[in-house]
């Protein structure tokens, strides 16, 4: 599994593929994302038939797939984009067109197509590939010619998705992990936004060598993009109440390198917070079950990702040609993160405090958890909070006095200022909006997420 | 301003010694940084402060003046600093920033590069981003602001993540030497579209660009040159809105007095402060509303991603 591990190129950025690195495919522009690690066995479903994923490997990352027939049958083929040359030309002519075309002859029926289902069959047994086809399409098409240059773009698109699809390769990073969650699955990451992620990491001075504490309930997205801004240097440290650390399967898509993943580590609250009673043994064992916890699991990645490809066991054993730039151990290396926090670790942490703070804990009590959390934070520790409720009340009003509603970020950022433990103290909300840019056809997007979740920050200041 | 000695780091006493940059805090809308230097004294409207009392503190502490007056005395950080630079330029904040950084995706390591320089407001966080091992070179033709700007990165501590280049990045481009090495490109520049071709250049393949710009016309040149080299263009405004959170007492005995939040506010003060022996029915409250001023535009952020030809 490791013996490449003397020979393996260290490098913090890779932009080519490997065999067993991560990847995102992104198909027919972002229909369908699938993470997925690329290997000999590894394989795509697109419509009816699976294809090897052995073609994307050692491709750089941007690279787009398009299907091809080859003698064995179709397989996937990386295809390069032309520089579009002529694209001033095109911007003039799709204006002066523009203005003269509108769609008032144009009847919508199932006629306007000659080409039947049958005939797209035959061409495809005879070896037409996708694009051949939907040029078929267009020609056969009675009203193609009668369409707005901008309906007609969207025809051909609706028919390449369909009879030619697209492969893009894209690097797994916390930007496209964080936008395929929120996209396809975004109560798995506490519906945390991508700027609302870049602004949890800015606020709390995420930087190399700072000792991170996190409380992630979000998958491990947060703990996997404060990994990503370490490099390699400092600690991220998931801190969790109870006895069990919370999930973290996303920083398994991330393709962390060794350094990376040692830089992840988990501690309960409890024990940070304690002051050293507990017996060496005692961590020790301690040290086993969470080790045990982490081998039982070896396919977590399976289970929690959009649509992974499971990868086969036998991958794992394929020798790395030695020429390819490796970062070693890649099926094992991400069991590695999330190792217990050592003892010395702990240890320092508690004198020292920790050199920033981020929570993600949608489902916890802010203000209590804030309460035990907040001896560990270094003095001048910038902190951010995030969370998703403008209210949490207790359904049955009799519990409560009636008249008290609670913004849970607002009780806790009172508090604090009521202790004199923080200053600098805001409660933002980040509203983004996404463009469409055209020639003559700009507007802000039809569809817009609406709500990126509360912030918390400030920074804590010295107990007088 | 950043830790960049990692044998310091998990043993690291944050105290304040001579000579170290401090963020004084007064108050969340007045803060400003100040080199500690032992024979100084700083003098507000709170009375004197003498530096020499400050050093062995540690950072986040509270400091009092002759006459009992007191500030904060914080480490600084990117996003402090931003809000105590001096403006040389309109400057970039932390929402913009925050995307930026992030859609940009850069890492420690990575060759960022930057034009214009401006007063260096982004500059310290890309710096951030890349240490330890990373590099940032920016770019400004106004040779002063490149002075000034290299002078800030002086005192913040981060010159050695950053170079400073007074070029006419519209005119010229990016230098030569840098080409094919750059993972991210940043623009704040007038006429973006000028530059993209020298971006591009500078780019490794999928690296990915973006541009700055108040105006929508700007967007829609610099779009305009994007899509003959680059792809997966995005544009995105994004903005903050800020809540104000106060205690106030809520009235919940009678029947209308749910509407207490629409008094003056003068009046919700006094109500506040008084007695409440006579209505024993109020109990005290957070409130939390929207702040009614915030930014409406700051700029448009344009990314896009350089084509793979390769
Ligand atoms: C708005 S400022 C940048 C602010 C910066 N982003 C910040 O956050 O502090 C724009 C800068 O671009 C510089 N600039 C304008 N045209 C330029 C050119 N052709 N080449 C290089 N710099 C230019 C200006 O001198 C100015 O300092």
């Amino acid at each position: 599994m490791s013996q490449n591990k003397s020979q393996a190129v260290i490098i913090q950025n890779p932009r080519v593929t490997w065999e067993g690195c991560s990847v995102l495919l992104d198909i027919n522009d972002g229909d369908r994302l699938v993470f997925a690690r690329l290997s000999a066995a590894s394989t795509l479903k697109i419509g009816n038939k699976n294809f090897s994923l052995q073609p994307l490997i050692g491709c750089p990352f941007g690279s787009s797939f398009q299907i091809e027939i080859g003698d064995k049958g179709p397989f996937l083929s990386r295809f390069v984009a032309s520089i579009e040359g002529n694209n001033a030309q095109e911007k003039e002519d799709f204006e002066s067109q523009e203005i003269s075309k509108d769609n008032r002859a144009l009847v919508d029926n199932n006629k306007a197509q000659s080409l039947t289902g049958e005939d797209i069959d035959a061409m495809r047994r005879q070896g037409a590939t996708g694009d051949e086809i939907v040029d078929a399409l267009i020609k056969n098409s009675a009203t193609f010619e009668k369409k707005t240059l901008f309906s007609q773009e969207k025809y051909k698109l609706k028919k390449q998705k369909k009879y030619a699809p697209k492969v893009l390769l894209r690097r797994p990073v916390a930007r496209s992990i964080c936008e395929a969650y929120f996209k396809k699955y975004p109560a798995r990451i506490g519906f945390l936004r991508v700027d609302t992620l870049s602004l949890l990491l800015s606020m709390a001075n995420v930087s190399a060598n700072s000792d991170v504490l996190v409380v992630d309930m979000v998958g491990g997205l947060l703990t996997g993009a404060v990994a990503e801004r370490l490099g390699g240097t400092g600690y991220v440290c998931g801190t969790y109440l109870g006895g069990t650390p919370y999930p973290m399967d996303i920083v398994r898509i991330f393709n962390f390198s060794d350094e990376v993943c040692n830089r992840i580590v988990r501690a309960a609250l409890t024990e940070l917070s304690l002051t050293p009673t507990v017996t060496l043994e005692q961590i020790h064992q301690q040290e086993n079950e969470l080790n045990m916890e982490c081998l039982s699991n070896p396919q977590m990645s399976s289970s929690v990702s959009i649509e992974e490809i499971s990868p086969s066991e036998k991958e794992i054993s394929v020798p790395v040609p030695e020429n390819v730039v490796s970062l070693v151990n890649k099926m094992g290396k991400s069991t590695k993160a999330g190792n217990k926090a050592s003892q010395q670790a702990i240890e320092l942490w508690k004198e020292n405090g920790f050199s920033s703070l981020i929570i993600a804990a949608p489902e916890l009590d802010i203000w209590s958890l804030l309460q035990d959390i907040w001896p560990l934070l270094s003095n001048s520790a910038p902190f951010a909070i995030y969370h998703q409720y403008l209210q949490v009340a207790p359904c049955d009003s009799s519990l409560m006095p009636s008249c008290i509603l609670m913004m849970p970020l607002a009780t806790c950022m009172h508090n604090l200022q009521l202790g004199k433990m923080a200053i600098g103290l805001q409660i933002s909300e980040p509203w983004l909006r996404e463009y469409q840019v055209l020639p003559s056809r700009t507007h802000p997007c039809m569809q817009m997420n609406a709500f990126g979740g509360y912030i918390l920050s400030g920074t804590k200041i010295c107990s007088s | 301003m950043l830790p960049v000695d990692p044998n310091k780091k998990l043993s690291f006493t944050r105290s304040i010694c001579d000579g170290d940059l401090v963020i004084v805090y007064e108050r969340h809308d007045n803060m400003k940084a100040l080199k500690v230097c032992k024979d100084s004294v700083l003098q507000n409207r709170f009375g004197v402060f003498k530096h020499s009392d400050w050093i062995g503190k540690p950072f986040g502490t509270k400091v009092f003046s002759n006459k009992g007056g007191f500030i904060y005395l914080l480490a600084p950080t990117p996003e402090l600093w931003t809000l105590v630079l001096s403006h040389r330029t309109q400057i970039l904040y932390i929402a913009d920033i925050s995307l930026v950084i992030m859609y940009l995706e850069i890492v420690p390591g990575c060759l960022v590069l930057e034009s214009g320089t401006g007063s260096g407001s982004l500059t310290t966080s890309l710096a951030r981003a890349i240490a330890p091992t990373g590099h940032v070179y920016t770019f400004d033709f106004h040779e002063q602001r490149a002075a000034s700007a290299r002078e800030d990165f002086e005192k913040t501590g981060l010159s050695s993540l950053v170079t400073v280049g007074v070029r006419d990045i519209q005119g010229q481009g990016f230098p030569d030497e840098l080409s094919g090495f750059a993972d991210s490109v940043f623009l704040d520049l007038p006429q973006p579209w000028l530059a993209i071709p020298s971006a591009g250049k500078t780019l490794k393949p999928d690296g990915v660009l973006c541009s700055f710009s108040p105006c929508i016309e700007q967007v829609q040149r610099a779009c305009d040159t994007l899509r003959s080299n680059f792809t997966d263009i995005r544009i995105f405004e994004v903005l903050l809105r800020t809540y104000e959170v106060r205690e106030g007492k809520r009235d919940c005995g009678q029947a209308d007095g749910g509407n207490l939040g629409s008094l003056p506010r003068k009046r919700r003060q006094r109500s506040s402060e008084g007695n409440s022996a006579h209505d024993n029915l109020s109990y005290p409250s957070v409130m939390a509303r929207p702040c009614s001023e915030a930014k409406g535009h700051t700029g448009y952020l344009t990314f896009a991603r350089l084509k793979c030809l390769s």
